[in-house]
């Protein structure tokens, strides 16, 4: 413990230096905890829901004025990081725990499904308004097998447009992140090649292309670079107004991301009783295939009983209300079903 | 003191002054302490996280070319080729204009054009207009310096949203016309070296022309009054004499528009690409150790961090290499030249 405290502040100290962008998040304010009544909730984790998580959390905070809950957006691996270190009181990520991480808690852990989203590709091709990909075309695309536009395996797919002769210029997240560990282990899932290759990851060995730091790096690339293609949240391509590839899925369907699509990715998983589901390649007939849920850490025992049960009205009204506000915002809601099933987990906590 | 009563100008020091006198030495002497122990606390620290790293990959983490986190193989190759090249491209840019506008500033080159103007409007006699020419001089100056106050980022998102579109049609044209030389091998596909290093010397610009500058100002006038008495036009006069002259403070510049350059984190992660690519070609992504700790560490895992602590050794080793190399050359110069002062 004394040396991973050392090294914990080594890295503040040089990421103080290096990193001021980032620095200025990595200090959660405890000095509020002590407020009379008032309880605070202190997490960290996922950007990709984190507009979704701090809509709830704003809109909860005005029905109960007692409750504050502070959500810091800095990346699921952070976020799983600070949970097992016990510095919030819960935790985000696109990427469920796996067994070891969950072994090195002490207090127990629960993972909380709580919504869900797409990953689409981006494309920025003057003249062609709708880009059919099927799946060699994709995954050579970011193996760097395919390179120009007017491929033959993309022609094919798109018989009505007319692809120009330009280079592709594959853009990818140069920080590690929740959206490229589901890209990626999508990608494996669906090419050995990739598999062998690349593999899956929160940061993985891409074979060509640029790289931009966060969806807002990957789009200002894209928008900046014709014949260029990358990947981003379903939510934050709609909010910026970007193209979207209609991706061939699984059973040979050309399928258009959107709100239905992957609701019908959602519908066709089971979640197991530890709420790990891993959806890398959906078998839904109408599914879209690149789909994710994405989770909340929470302890299975809180020191403070009523830190425990603020945090599970919390998490009941994401569940309940709190679902209303995913179509909107770009996520897609939870089904009846998962909600049922996280709701009676939440019962493990105390 | 004011009191009228006569008093000596000199007598020894009250009890006080020496208890001030100490204690301000005391301080300085713990200041100059501090900030040496504050360097060496970094380093070791740094050092101490980055050490089993070390142990694990010792110099194929310098040769290698990979950074793959999932399989733990870390390379920083690309990252040095790409720091050292986009800085010394930045750096040659920036020299040369940084050292164009220092020269237009301190050889009263502006002045010859607007003293013309003054006095042909009859103005020369006018005391605000006369001293005109000084005022734009510091003006410009002042504009020149403030390049060093915006925000890294914001050079990065101006440089993505101008630099790129701007430089894409000249890049085409040399790569589809003089493809063939190893510089333009490759398409600009939008981030690259190129755009990289072109921002990079306008971040460099200010540090330069003010030190050159000032080494310029700081010309001894004997030696300016003899260049000219023996003859020497403006020219001969500004090269062969006033910039060798003032070459310590000058190269004392770009040293420290190097250092600032290989440091330079936000704006390179922006504009570089983050390709783990060794190209020489200026329109090829490339990565940056900066960049690169940016980029990996908030989702970094114990391994990764040792392998980025042992990075940011290797930048902290570059930069103090040019630093040091910058400093001996200056003190050499610099000895060469007392005989002037």
């Amino acid at each position: 413990m004394a040396v991973s405290r050392s090294n914990s502040i080594v890295i503040s100290v040089l990421a103080g230096l290096l990193l001021f962008t980032f620095a200025s998040s990595y200090a959660p304010g405890f000095g509020d905890r002590t407020a009379s009544a008032a309880i605070t909730l202190q997490g960290t984790g996922a950007t990709f829901p984190a507009p979704l998580y701090q809509r709830w959390f704003k809109e909860y905070n005005q029905m109960h004025p007692d409750v504050q809950i502070n959500y810091q957006a800095l990346g699921s691996g952070a976020g799983i990081k600070q949970f097992q270190q016990g510095l919030v009181d819960f935790g985000a990520s696109d990427a469920a725990m796996t067994d070891a991480e969950i072994a090195a808690v002490k207090n127990g852990v629960v993972l909380l499904p709580m919504t869900a989203g797409s990953i689409v590709l981006t494309y920025n091709l003057p003249g062609v308004s709708e880009l059919m990909l099927p799946r060699d075309a994709y995954v050579g695309i970011f193996l760097g097998k395919i390179t120009k536009w007017n491929d033959p395996v993309i022609a094919k797919a798109n018989p009505g447009a007319t692809l120009p002769d330009t280079a592709i210029t594959v853009v990818t997240r140069s920080d590690g992140s929740g959206t490229t560990f589901v890209f990626t282990s999508h990608l494996s899932a669906i090419s050995p090649d990739w598999q062998k290759g690349p593999g899956a990851g929160k940061s993985v060995s891409f074979p060509v292309g640029v790289a931009g730091k966060g969806n807002p790096g990957v789009t200002a690339l894209i928008k900046q670079t014709p014949g260029a293609i990358g990947y981003v949240e379903y939510g934050y391509a709609k909010q910026t107004a970007m193209p979207m590839a209609v991706l061939e899925n699984k059973i040979g369907k050309f399928i258009k991301p959107d709100l239905a699509s992957g609701q019908k990715a959602l519908a066709g998983v089971e979640l197991p009783a530890n709420m790990r589901a891993w959806i890398t390649d959906p078998v839904a007939a109408d599914a879209y295939p690149i789909v994710t849920y994405t989770w909340l850490l929470c302890y299975k025992k809180y020191q403070d009983p009523k830190t425990a049960e603020a945090l599970k009205a919390v998490i009941r009204y994401g569940l309940s209300k709190g679902q209303s506000f995913s179509a909107e915002l770009g996520y897609i809601p939870l089904p009846a079903d998962t909600v049922n099933q996280v709701t009676k987990a939440l019962d493990q906590i105390s | 003191m004011t009191s009228g009563v006569t008093r000596e100008i000199s007598r020894p020091p009250i009890g006080l002054e020496i208890v001030g006198d100490r204690i301000f030495r005391q301080l300085s002497l713990a200041g100059a302490a501090f900030t040496l122990v504050l360097v060496v606390w970094i380093i070791v620290s740094i050092a101490r996280v980055a050490a089993p790293a070390v142990h694990t990959y010792g110099l194929s983490l310098l040769v290698g070319s990979k950074w793959d986190a999932n399989r733990a193989e870390f390379g920083i190759l690309p990252a040095i080729w790409g720091t050292l090249y986009s800085s010394i491209l930045g750096l040659i840019i920036g020299t040369v204009f940084g050292l164009a506008i220092a020269i237009f500033l301190s050889e009263g080159f502006l002045a010859i054009g607007l003293d013309a103007v003054i006095s042909a409007m009859g103005l020369s006699d006018n005391l605000f207009w006369s001293g005109m020419p000084v005022r734009v001089q510091d003006l410009l100056q002042i504009i020149i310096e403030l390049l060093a106050a915006i925000p890294s980022v914001v050079y990065g998102l101006w440089g993505i949203f101008v630099i790129i579109p701007l430089v894409r049609p000249p890049a085409d044209w040399l790569h589809s016309h003089l493809g063939w030389i190893p510089v333009f091998s490759t398409t600009l596909s939008g981030p690259g070296m190129l755009p990289a290093a072109l921002v990079l010397a306008i971040m460099v610009l200010p540090t330069i022309s003010a030190i050159s500058r000032d080494a310029l100002v700081a010309v001894p006038p004997k030696m300016r009054e003899a260049a000219f008495g023996i003859g020497a036009t403006r020219w001969e006069a500004i090269l062969a004499i006033f910039v060798p002259t003032a070459a310590t403070g000058i190269f004392g510049a770009i040293i420290l528009g190097f250092g600032r350059a290989l440091g330079e984190t936000m704006a390179l992660a922006m504009l570089a690409g983050n390709a783990n690519v060794i190209s020489w070609s200026v329109f090829s992504p490339a990565n940056t150790l900066a960049a690169l700790l940016a980029n990996h560490f908030p989702e970094a895992d114990q391994v990764e961090v040792g392998a980025l602590m042992y990075a940011a050794l290797v930048l902290l080793a570059i930069t103090l290499l040019v630093n040091v190399v910058g400093t001996v050359i200056l003190q050499r110069a610099d000895s060469q030249l007392k005989g002037l002062r």
